[in-house]
């Protein structure tokens, strides 16, 4: 149970950043850390005590397979995170060039 | 960069990029699939181009070639789903080859196409990224 | 092997806290790393390989990624006093964060303890796929067979996103 619980405290701690922080850098790091405790949360429900890896082999008599479909989940997931990231990154390096500065303040206080 | 990275560099990318080719291949087998051989693919082509300084002429063709393989991967795959439809139990990603015996290379029906497919797609968007990023450089120094 | 993970997310909870608080972005960058990477070794010892490996691959293109935006641009963090609109963001973190423990204590009493998970919905998969797919990896099987729109989901995201890119970085056009 205290994994749980571990999870959901690095969960609050990205959620903590992005509420808080005022650098543009620095809330693309708590997104991406809040998507890692996401992943771990989701592997650790699937997981079963003396389970193997889910890959079937004939030499193996009578096996328990840990559960294969929060897997497939997150392996989709991984990929969109790093998706999502790299295009974040791409329009914080635009803005940069527009307005010279990182702070998410003085970009809303120079519109218009 | 100096000598020695580009020399270590020119060793290493072919059998990075043969470990990428393998990992897809064999992804109903082991561990692995489109998804991380992928990866490994575009992580080859970034190896090369950290190391080998960046010609924005010769970069630009390049983003050419990945965007377009991109956008053909993942219409193939699409159009692999569709004929789900014509073939067999009219299933949107039904999987319509015959599936062999479990363990050997060429079985699971459609499982290993629909794997290189998204492989080389995965491959192409990664590279596409990193390319527009080193070419948006470029373009500012200028 | 709980006590194991605990340790391991412990390590990723300082990581984290120190990403947050680092002085120099560089640094922050390099600390979210300590964060992706200490996850490969949780998945590994969750028995799943697939997704250590896509992980490992996926954390080091990220990191070259923001790397090269933070040398890019700047390393200086902001220098943050403390005024009202700060106060006021801390407070709304912290009342987020406690209606969220509150709905999380709810949500943890109806799950299985560690270790004790039930193949509910899991067990058609775990015993059709091999005889149905004929593939021996059962996460690909599900991840190509069953679950095909997921994947086609997640290509068009990627595609879409290497579009979203390529427009946002484009300063002269194409002739």
């Amino acid at each position: 149970m205290i994994v749980y619980i571990l999870c959901f405290i690095l969960f609050l701690v990205g959620l903590y950043g992005l509420i808080t922080r005022r650098n543009l850098i620095k809330i693309v790091i708590s997104l991406s850390i809040m998507e890692f405790s996401i992943f771990i949360l989701l592997v650790l429900i699937g997981y079963i005590d003396g389970g193997i890896a889910p890959i079937v082999s004939e030499k193996i008599v009578n096996p328990t397979y840990v559960d294969p479909l929060p897997q497939a989940m997150v392996l989709t997931a991984i990929v969109i995170g790093l998706a999502t990231t790299a295009m974040l990154m791409a329009i914080a390096i635009r803005l940069y060039r527009k307005y010279g500065t990182f702070d998410i303040r003085e970009i809303k206080n120079l519109k218009g | 960069m100096s000598l020695i990275v580009k020399k270590v560099a020119q060793l290493i990318t072919g059998f990075v990029f043969l470990y990428g080719i393998y990992i897809i291949v064999h992804g109903h087998l082991t561990p692995g699939g489109g998804f991380a051989g992928g990866a490994i693919l575009a992580g080859a082509y970034i190896l090369q181009i950290l190391a080998f300084g960046r010609d924005p002429l010769h970069l630009k063709k390049k983003e050419t070639g990945s965007s377009v393989s991109e956008s053909v991967a993942i219409f193939l795959v699409l159009m692999m789903a569709v004929a789900g439809f014509f073939i067999g139990a009219k299933v949107f990603f039904n999987n319509y080859l015959p599936t062999g015996k479990i363990g050997e290379l060429v079985s699971a029906g459609a499982i290993p196409l629909y794997n290189v497919l998204i492989g080389i797609e995965v491959a192409a968007a990664l590279l596409t990224i990193f390319l527009a990023l080193i070419i948006y450089k470029e373009e500012i120094e200028e | 092997m709980e006590l194991t993970l605990s340790i391991l997310l412990g390590f990723m909870i300082i990581g984290a806290i120190f990403a947050l608080h680092a002085k120099d972005l560089l640094s922050a960058v390099i600390a979210a790393g300590i964060v992706g990477y200490s996850l490969v070794i949780c998945f590994l010892l969750l028995k799943a390989p697939d997704l250590a490996i896509v992980q490992i691959v996926v954390e080091t293109i990220t990191l070259i990624i923001m790397v090269a935006v933070v040398l890019d641009s700047t390393r200086q963090e902001l220098s943050v006093k403390i005024d009202r609109q700060q106060i006021i963001n801390i407070s709304l973190a912290v009342i987020f964060m406690l209606v969220l423990v509150f709905f999380f204590i709810q949500a943890i009493n109806t799950l299985n303890p560690f270790g004790e998970h039930s193949l509910r919905m899991a067990s058609a998969y775990v015993g059709e796929t091999a005889s149905k797919t004929g593939s021996a990896n059962l996460v690909t099987g599900v991840l190509f067979d069953f679950r095909g729109y997921d994947t086609l989901g997640e290509a068009t995201i990627l595609f879409t996103a290497a579009i979203g890119v390529l427009t946002i970085l484009r300063i002269k056009g194409k002739k």
